[in-house]
């Protein structure tokens, strides 16, 4: 079994079966794009950051995490009318980043996802606006107190999001 | 270096897999344009992702006909009672609106108008969105085997809602006007000023190139000026919310959208339009004796009484000439078309600022006394028309 330590901690890696690696980004993708046209709150979520971010912190690789992330990323791009490659960047960035805090931190807890979902999401915010912005041109405006709830938003359902995918991870 | 290649591995692979997609990104945005062809991989999530979206808007459209149509009945027959109400009084408007149109139509005959008809329609359902806040989109379960086109418009009986973007086999991707890569041609109903409507970041509709000199209050309706190819002109597009200073001499019109952009369900994609120009039935002079004649007040026939020194006045002639043709008595030459209406017409048109107000102006539910066309013009005084009206002598000047 593969085991990385921190302050003395066990920290175990996980793997996803291959249905769940491909099954629950599609669902997700599937879902962020039905779901707002009947309940346009959910427009504020995005599910498929916190699926790249719950598959990047339970593998704990961070080879692995960009790559899905990046292709999570892409998919959410092609259904979009922007350039792809936005949310395939931001993504890239937050798998890889969530994976390499997986390896240091205890990512197991309700508390710890919260903080870590609410990182995260500024974290693929701002890359997304500084592309957007800068190498696209597209005319955004930055709203902390927007990013902020929405970021809490998301991390509350992260919480139930991660729950869903202890159920599918296997230890290695 | 092995050692440096290995410890560093997940950096450059990331550094390598960001720079890849950097370069994608500035080789798309360099490229952008419209005759650029769909990329494969937007086909494929959108060739894996709407089959599902597609059943899963068919089961929950049919679940709620079924619920609706065959279950939840209560309240119908007071609805169709008043619907059947609703329905009278809308024919009376109709028949009132159909006279204006009427009228309308042999107006822009008479200047020789260009229409653009919505002459064909298609229903679409929504079945998906982007799924992004930053890009406003819907994908509609109607695509090329449907003869869906890229910059189609798409409407709603409330007003427009966006055109085709990208087209796939059984899907279509509509830009929603609120996006902020979305332009609209379009005008304020009452002051005729013209302007770009363009969506924002945060998904509000904004009417740019507005100087800022012009007066806009809040509550006017806003409508598409036909000046982007894509929406005919006419069309509604939403009321001005507020008002605000924009960029240099420029206002900032905020506009809501009159169709609801975050619910749509089903939508009707412009097809065809056509464009013709505006021709008159028969005999545009005589239509706009018509005109004048339901227009303006009837003044009740004289009574023929013989003049007292034997000599009819100028006007009778012609008059009388009017009557018999329009009667259509046997042994009248004269046809409709042959009276000396030039100088009728002229009237017509002389008078038709003052008269185009009764056309905008609310009128009564009841019908409009019916004046009979031959007749009118001879129970119709000129001089009592306008200032502008030729003389009595006038009328009599042949063709």
């Amino acid at each position: 079994m593969a085991t990385t330590y921190t302050s003395g901690e066990q920290v175990e890696v996980y793997r996803f079966s291959l249905p769940a690696t491909l099954l629950v980004p599609l669902a997700a993708i599937f879902l962020q794009a039905f779901l707002p046209l009947r309940f346009h709150f959910f427009s504020i979520f995005d599910l498929p950051l916190l699926v790249t971010i719950g598959f990047a912190t339970a593998r704990r690789s961070p080879m692995a995490g960009l790559l899905t992330g990046g292709l999570i990323g892409i998919l959410q791009d092609a259904l979009t009318h922007h350039p792809i490659g936005l949310y395939g960047i931001s993504k890239t960035v937050v798998g890889f980043g969530a994976s390499s805090l997986g390896i240091k931190l205890d990512v197991e807890n309700a508390g710890a996802r919260f903080l870590l979902t609410i990182f995260f999401y500024v974290v693929h915010e701002v890359v997304y606006f500084l592309i957007a912005r800068g190498l696209v041109g597209l005319r955004m405006a930055w709203s902390w107190p927007h990013e902020l709830v929405s970021g809490m938003a998301n991390a509350v359902l992260g919480i139930f999001v991660f729950m869903l995918l202890d159920r599918l991870k296997q230890r290695t | 270096m092995e050692s440096v290649l290995g410890r560093y591995r997940n950096l450059i692979v990331l550094v390598g897999v960001l720079f890849a997609q950097v370069l994608g990104l500035a080789v798309q945005v360099k490229r952008t344009s419209d005759s650029e062809p769909t990329r494969l991989i937007r086909v494929w999530a959108v060739g894996t992702i709407a089959p599902l979206e597609k059943a899963l808007a068919w089961v929950q459209t049919s679940s709620s006909d079924l619920w609706h149509n065959y279950f939840y009945l209560r309240g119908v027959r007071a609805e169709n009672r008043s619907l059947k109400a609703q329905l009278e009084r809308m024919s009376l408007d109709q028949a009132r609106m159909s006279q204006d149109a009427d009228q309308a139509r042999r107006l822009q005959a008479l200047l020789s108008f260009k229409e653009q008809f919505i002459s064909q329609t298609m229903a679409a359902q929504v079945i998906g969105a982007s799924g992004s806040e930053l890009s406003r989109s819907v994908y509609i379960d109607k695509g090329e085997k449907d003869h869906i086109k890229p910059d189609m418009a798409v409407i709603t009986a409330d007003g427009i809602v966006g055109k085709v973007l990208r087209v796939y086999r059984s899907t279509s991707q509509v830009l929603l006007i609120n996006d902020q890569t979305s332009g609209v041609g379009a005008l304020l109903d009452k002051t005729r000023v013209q302007g770009i409507l363009r969506g924002t970041s945060a998904g509000e509709a904004v009417l740019e190139k507005v100087m800022s000199d012009e007066t806009v209050p809040a509550g006017e309706l806003v409508l598409t000026s036909g000046g982007d190819g894509v929406f005919p002109k006419g069309l509604l597009v939403g009321r001005v919310t507020r008002v605000s200073a924009g960029n240099d001499l420029f206002l900032n019109i905020h506009v809501r959208p009159a169709a609801d952009l975050s619910k749509l369900e089903e939508v009707l994609v412009v097809t065809k339009i056509d464009e013709r120009q505006t021709e008159p039935d028969q005999a545009g002079a005589a239509r706009a004796v018509d005109i004048l004649a339901e227009r303006l007040p009837t003044v009740p026939a004289k009574v023929d009484t013989p003049e007292k020194d034997g000599v009819a006045p100028k006007t009778a002639l012609p008059n009388t000439e009017r009557a018999q043709a329009g009667t259509g008595q046997p042994g009248s030459n004269v046809k409709p078309k042959a009276t000396p209406t030039t100088a009728v017409s002229g009237a017509a048109i002389g008078s038709s600022a003052t008269n185009s107000d009764a056309a905008t102006t609310p009128k009564p539910v009841s019908p409009k006394p019916v004046v009979p066309k031959s007749v009118a013009p001879e129970t119709t005084d000129p001089k009592t028309v306008s200032p502008s009206a030729p003389p009595a002598e006038a009328q009599d000047s042949p063709n």
